[in-house]
């Protein structure tokens, strides 16, 4: 037996007693002291989360409702058509729950599995129309898509004239290059059918006016495509506007960066530089053209055709109207009084009309306001987009900020308190569990920061357009109210044709409201 | 006596001073209450979810920890082994009972923590504002402390494997 042995057997207890019990569970009662500090903990928070929404208005936050879910009865589908099913008219389709078997094909489990749980719409896909045969095809497939027991496979019409003219299809979304928005909005008008378009609505302002008559006068429903309204964080956004947290608001900055070639609209190719699908044999130039000037085939016009001022509107309208239309929708802008843009042809020297990097800034005296829009398809930085009160200052995206502005004189006694820090952002969106909610502590500062703040398993992620296209049904069955009305779709294209007028013609420009002009 | 019993005697014998035990005790309770703390935040919030941390891990392992988070069942389960793992780890090493099981575990789970966001030559700033770290981090320095309540079996000093273990030895004199 060695010394430490012997010094074990010497030292050591031979049986348990009352006092080595005591001894050896001496840190239970850390336990207590726990639970005890983490209630407390619980509880302080608790408090000073009602308190600050309590200060701010927002105790009584509750999420609006959502579009009325659709009631399925007999005869109550609703026949789609979908005018241009290129890309935008894809995610339309997928939107409505007919995706084509190759893009299900790549979608991961997750997304997968949101998309299958998208509420069945009760529609079915009856006819496409695209000049583009492989594109048409590919729409016929989608409208087959099997998931849907209501499906009826779609017939092709060769354009959208006859669609129109066809008993088979109730509304039409227009997803086609934007020069083709108004002549079919006031065709499909006319025909009565229900109308969802894309932005912009419009290429030029005297299209507004015959788009706008056309709309009005003929019951039908009809959307334009700013889906943001269905983003959580924009019903939140339009909560805090409405309830005066951010105190008079006097500038809203707006912008859009963008760093890649597609972001550009540089789209006849792929990465690898080999031009896309399509020839003078499978696109029908002619009917494509409509009533723009007469150009031979052009694969580059035909995929980029944002880049010409005879198909577009350039930045303001492909990029500024969902900036313009966020706005609008917050803090009820309606148009502008006048509009100075500038900008220029910096980065891509490949012959395009429209410029790169984009400015505009448009006066609405009457709301004491400025709305500042900039963009650059040269760099990534992203600057957000900031309402700024002189309360607090509101920071919009997939998520919401409000940080408390230092000098603001409505919270002066919670700034000087300490309850408000005017440091970091005080409250945050979380898209997650679709609530504001009181920032405090740093590590939901930093997710909310960082955008990261969404429980992907828990919270299904659900597309806004999906929303959107609901809320539009919804107006055909119910009618109930749309997000995005011919009145409010005025407001944001008249918008945007001042600033591409403003830049194109380098020149203030102004809106005449006796007149209905732009001068 | 045999090589194991021999094992065991020099494994159970203490030759620390009450100031060395004491240490030992603190350090177990300190880190038994933070694994107890991050555990009870997790399992008490319905949002929380491993999958940000871990969608969003860099360096080699990041294939793996994402790999993870795309299997409903298999998220469940990673997020279930968090919360009931820091939760079940933070009362043994309070209690000092299976100590040593206790904080083998505790370094897995830190090690894995640790290989999601290395704090290697590129970043390493943990959160805005957060301390600053090259490739040392707090998890490393907690997996530390962990090593050395394994290798000094914390629980014999105050804890319940003590009680245990004079249980087993009055057993064993009884004989």
């Amino acid at each position: 037996m060695n010394n430490n042995q012997k010094n074990m057997d010497a030292s050591e207890p031979k049986y348990i007693n009352r006092r080595q019990i005591l001894k050896n569970l001496a840190t239970l009662p850390v336990f207590g002291v726990f639970f005890l500090a983490l209630q407390k903990k619980w509880d302080r928070k608790a408090e000073q989360k009602e308190e600050i929404l309590k200060r701010l208005g927002l105790d009584d936050a509750s999420a609006e409702a959502q579009p009325p879910p659709v009631i399925k009865h007999a005869g109550d589908l609703i026949r789609i058509g979908i005018i241009g099913i290129g890309n935008r008219g894809e995610q339309l389709a997928e939107a409505l729950g007919y995706g084509h078997p190759d893009w299900i094909g790549r979608q991961r489990n997750e997304r997968l599995e949101d998309w299958l749980a998208q509420e069945d719409l009760n529609v079915a896909i009856t006819g496409v129309c695209d000049v583009f045969d492989q594109r048409a095809r590919r729409g016929v497939e989608i409208s087959d898509c099997d998931i849907r027991p209501t499906r009826i496979k779609a017939r092709r019409f060769r354009n959208y004239r006859e669609m129109l003219d066809s008993p088979e299809v109730d509304a039409v979304l227009i997803a086609t290059p934007d020069f083709h928005h108004a002549p079919m909005t006031i065709a499909a008008a006319a025909a009565g059918k229900h109308i969802y378009c894309e932005k912009c609505m419009t290429r030029t302002e005297e299209e507004v006016h015959a788009v706008e008559t056309a709309v009005k006068g003929s019951g039908i429903v009809f959307q334009l495509g700013h889906q943001n309204h269905q983003n959580g964080a924009f019903i939140r956004a339009r909560d805090v506007i409405r309830k005066n947290i951010l105190g008079k608001v006097t500038l809203v900055e707006c912008t859009s960066n963008r760093n890649s070639p597609y972001g550009a609209w540089v789209r006849h190719t792929d990465k690898k530089g080999n031009l896309r699908p399509g020839n003078a044999d499978t696109i029908d130039w002619s009917e494509w053209l409509g009533d723009r000037p007469k150009v031979s085939f052009s694969l580059e016009r035909y995929y980029n055709w944002t880049l010409w001022w005879d198909y577009a509107t350039g930045l303001s309208g492909q990029l500024m109207s969902h900036e313009i239309d966020t706005a609008g929708q917050l803090l009820g802008l309606g148009i502008p009084a006048s509009c100075k843009a500038s900008g220029g042809i910096y980065f891509y020297k490949d012959g395009r009309e429209i410029p790169d990097v984009f400015q505009a800034v448009l006066e609405f005296p009457e709301k004491d306001l400025t709305f500042l829009y900039s963009a650059s398809l040269a760099s990534n930085h992203d600057r957000g987009r900031l309402f700024m009160g002189h309360d607090a200052t509101m920071r919009l995206s997939n998520t919401l900020e409000i940080s408390i502005d230092q000098e603001s004189t409505r919270y002066e006694k919670e700034i000087a308190s300490g309850m408000f820090d005017t440091a970091q952002p005080m409250l945050a969106f979380n898209p997650g569990s679709n609530r504001l909610d009181a920032i405090t502590s740093a590590s939901e500062k930093y997710y909310a920061s960082r955008g990261l703040y969404y429980t992907y398993h828990r919270g299904r992620m659900v597309d806004t357009t999906h929303l959107h296209l609901k809320e539009f049904l919804n107006a055909i069955r119910y009618a109930t109210p749309v997000s995005v009305s011919i009145e409010k779709g005025v407001a944001v294209t008249i918008a945007c044709h001042m600033a591409t007028r403003s830049f194109r013609e380098e020149r203030p420009v102004r809106w005449d409201p006796v007149e209905r002009k732009i001068v | 006596m045999n090589d194991k019993n021999d094992r065991q005697h020099n494994d159970t014998q203490f030759s620390l001073n009450h100031v060395q035990q004491a240490g030992l005790v603190i350090l177990r309770v300190f880190i038994g209450w933070h694994f107890l703390y991050e555990g009870m935040i997790k399992w008490t919030d319905p949002e929380w979810s491993a999958s940000v941390f871990l969608k969003s891990s860099t360096w080699i392992l990041s294939g793996f920890f994402i790999w993870l988070t795309e299997n409903d069942t298999l998220l469940a389960g990673v997020d279930f082994v968090n919360q009931a793992g820091l939760v079940i780890i933070g009362i043994a090493l309070i209690a000092g009972f299976m100590t040593r099981t206790a904080a083998v575990t505790g370094i897995v789970l830190l090690g894995l923590y640790y290989l999601a966001f290395p704090p290697l030559f590129d970043g390493g700033v943990s959160a805005p504002g957060g301390d600053q770290y090259l490739l040392i981090d707090k998890n490393l320095i907690e997996m530390a402390g962990l090593y050395l309540l394994f290798a000094f079996r914390a629980g014999n000093v105050i804890g319940i494997d003590a009680l245990i273990k004079i249980k087993k030895v009055s057993q064993k004199y009884e004989q």
